[in-house]
């Protein structure tokens, strides 16, 4: 597939529109809190955008609404995390091929590692694509991941969102050596920084690094400089730790504004309708959503429950019914 | 019948498993070529090939990362990690990753991950090289955990925890590597459910509960006991999640007294849920309070204070001995 700007631009409007509910949700008090991904739309929509869905499995960490709307996975099934629904959300992660969140920022990107392995074993021609940030970046995980990758040569794309601050961390306060993009020399394989906010040039990095991994030609690391101008969460106030100057400077590098650039009037309105409409049918999916059956507090700890497991839902079920 | 080491048996049960299963992954550091430190893996990677036995970079974390990845992709890992100690820089994996998959996903995910785990002391080993880290694993909702006391629970654990769907930790006694026993890999014995204990000496005075190496400690002590006409059970916990509550109410509401031994240290140690376990299921039997004779609560010793660590004969006796005695104030 060719980068086709309009229908990215599509998924980066359903994407900053769905975004904007779930924070006024979390205001109204349907959301407990959310993490917002404004800002981030070209980075994860041009990445996932990229995968070949019938091989490719993605990684996420816990700020990818981008990346599941770009791999159609239905947004009350990811954003049922934010709900606290359940932790890993209510999409099927084999069927959509996207692993569950993870709020351990490093740790998924070994998974990864590990899937691309698996899928080298089997000759599937499949790629993992992993999500993390700059401040993700420091973790010890992401060292072995990315040695072990570079060891076996495995089919696994890097994808760095450094979106410039780690909650109150900037970037040249994380990231020693000048650029996460420069690790993977250290590695031994290939490294580049994109612009984050062109969501054509993130697509084409990807789509590239993906068909190389794909055909046997191992890892590679993607730094996508972007910019979260949000908050790092609901709960969280960035005027404590940046300016405003910062951030209207950055707003002008807004990926949507950017993309508008290319595209007519009657394709940007086409794409806002669609948006809204995708709200309101997320907007309602998310409202008649309802908590889980307590007895799912003991679901799926192991394949079959432990004996133990079993009394002490008789016990919790007698407490209910007492 | 041949006789089989617990290495010997428990490379037997890898090469079976890898037979058996050709989605059965077995690596770590040095399993490969070396065939493992404790020669656990030798000759795997040479009859199943490098792709099915290999060894990885020197990294705990990314082992077990590694292994949640490719257990999503349809895998049967079963990797190791070198020594006990070196579990710890790869926690956050067994913890936030491997036993909270299954349970994130809402059972898309599964994992059937086999952590083997060379594991306790009492052989003169470098620091990290001796700890018993049971009760840590055991806590962690999703987690199993089980530990052979001899060659031939070897085999067949190591077999049912490769088989399992859920992950396992394997914990092997290594100072039980170089035991031999009679056992014959190819008779088919009596195959206990997941989280069934075994008593492996009966008796009617009080029960001996232990796992591991301990195990064989207890049935020392048990054929001294019997010298003097004391006639000790000794129960082969094996699993230690899922634990086998009924197993221990059933020896011990017939013994009517119980001495737990184990080599990690006494405070939060899996001896006290035992205990809990036969206070909540034997109380009105008990004829005296469930004593626990435990490693102290000092990290693991140099080899030259080992043996005053380790729970000894003599310190078992002295429990039985005062579970015997007690009379009700």
């Amino acid at each position: 597939m060719d980068a086709d700007l309009r229908e990215l631009f599509r998924l980066m409007v359903v994407t900053r529109r769905l975004d904007e509910e779930a924070t006024a949700l979390q205001r109204q008090g349907v959301l407990p809190a959310y993490a917002p991904v404004r800002g981030q739309e070209a980075a994860q929509i041009g990445s996932a955008a990229a995968l070949a869905l019938d091989r490719d499995f993605a990684f996420p960490t816990y700020r990818e609404l981008g990346a599941a709307v770009a791999m159609g996975v239905d947004p009350v099934a990811y954003l049922a995390m934010h709900l606290n629904i359940w932790h890993g959300g209510l999409y099927d992660a084999n069927a959509s091929r996207l692993a569950p969140p993870n709020a351990v920022v490093g740790g998924p990107v070994l998974h990864a590692v590990g899937w691309a392995m698996g899928a080298k074993l089997d000759g599937t021609g499949g790629a993992a694509l992993t999500y993390f940030g700059d401040g993700a970046s420091s973790q010890g995980d992401i060292h072995e991941a990315m040695n072990f990758a570079g060891v076996y040569r495995l089919p696994v794309v890097f994808f760095c969102q450094n979106n410039g601050w780690a909650i109150s961390l900037p970037t040249g306060d994380q990231v020693a050596g000048g650029s996460v993009a420069a690790r993977a020399a250290g590695y031994g394989f290939e490294g580049l920084q994109v612009d984050g906010n062109d969501v054509t040039a993130v697509f084409e990095a990807t789509k590239q690094a993906l068909e190389r991994a794909r055909s046997g030609e191992g890892p590679a690391l993607i730094e996508a400089m972007t910019y979260r101008l949000g908050p790092h969460s609901t709960s969280d106030d960035p005027s404590r730790y940046r300016s405003a100057e910062e951030e209207r400077a950055r707003a002008e590098q807004d990926p949507i504004a950017l993309a508008k650039n290319s595209l007519t009037t009657e394709e940007i309105t086409s794409a806002e309708q669609h948006a809204a409409a995708v709200v309101a049918t997320t907007t309602e999916g998310l409202r008649a959503l309802q908590p889980p059956p307590g007895d799912e507090l003991f679901s799926f700890v192991y394949r079959e429950p432990t004996a133990a497991l079993l009394a002490q839902h008789r016990a919790w079920k007698e407490s209910q019914d007492a | 019948m041949p006789e089989l080491s617990l290495q010997q048996a428990l490379n037997t049960a890898l090469r079976h498993a890898c037979e058996d299963d050709d989605r059965v992954l077995i690596f770590g550091e040095d399993v490969g070529t070396l065939g493992g430190v404790f020669r656990v893996t030798d000759g795997l990677q040479d009859k199943f090939g490098e792709h099915r036995v290999f060894d990885t970079p020197l990294a705990e974390s990314a082992i077990m990362g590694m292994s949640v990845g490719l257990a999503m992709a349809g895998w049967r890992p079963v990797p190791e990690i070198q020594f006990d100690g070196f579990s710890y820089p790869a926690i956050d994996q067994i913890v936030n990753q491997v036993a909270r998959m299954h349970y994130r996903s809402r059972g898309a995910l599964g994992m059937p991950i086999t952590l083997r785990l060379p594991s306790f002391g009492g052989i003169r080993a470098p620091e990290h090289h001796g700890e018993s880290l049971e009760s840590l694993f055991a806590h962690v909702p999703g987690l199993k955990v089980v530990s052979p006391s001899g060659a031939a629970e070897g085999y067949h654990l190591l077999r049912q925890a490769i088989a399992d769907p859920d992950p396992v930790i394997f914990m092997e006694p290594k100072s039980r590597y170089w035991q031999r026993e009679d056992f014959d890999p190819a008779q088919p014995v009596e195959a206990l459910p997941v989280g069934r204990s075994r008593v492996v000496r009966p008796g009617k005075h009080a029960t001996l509960i232990a796992w591991g190496a301990m195990v064989s400690r207890c049935q020392q002590v048990a054929e001294l006991a019997a010298e003097d006409g004391v006639e000790l059970e000794v129960l082969d916990l094996r699993w230690l999640k899922p634990i086998d509550a009924d197993g221990l109410a059933e020896s011990v509401s017939r013994t009517r007294r119980a001495v737990v031994v184990h080599e990690a240290p006494l405070t939060a140690g899996l001896g006290g849920e035992v205990s809990a376990l036969i206070s909540e299921r034997c109380f009105g039997d008990l004829r005296a309070p469930v004593q626990r004779v435990a490693g102290f609560d000092v990290p693991y010793p140099s080899g030259a204070l080992e043996d005053e660590y380790l729970p000894n004969v003599d310190r078992v006796l002295t429990a039985v001995q005062t579970a015997l005695e007690y009379r009700r104030g």
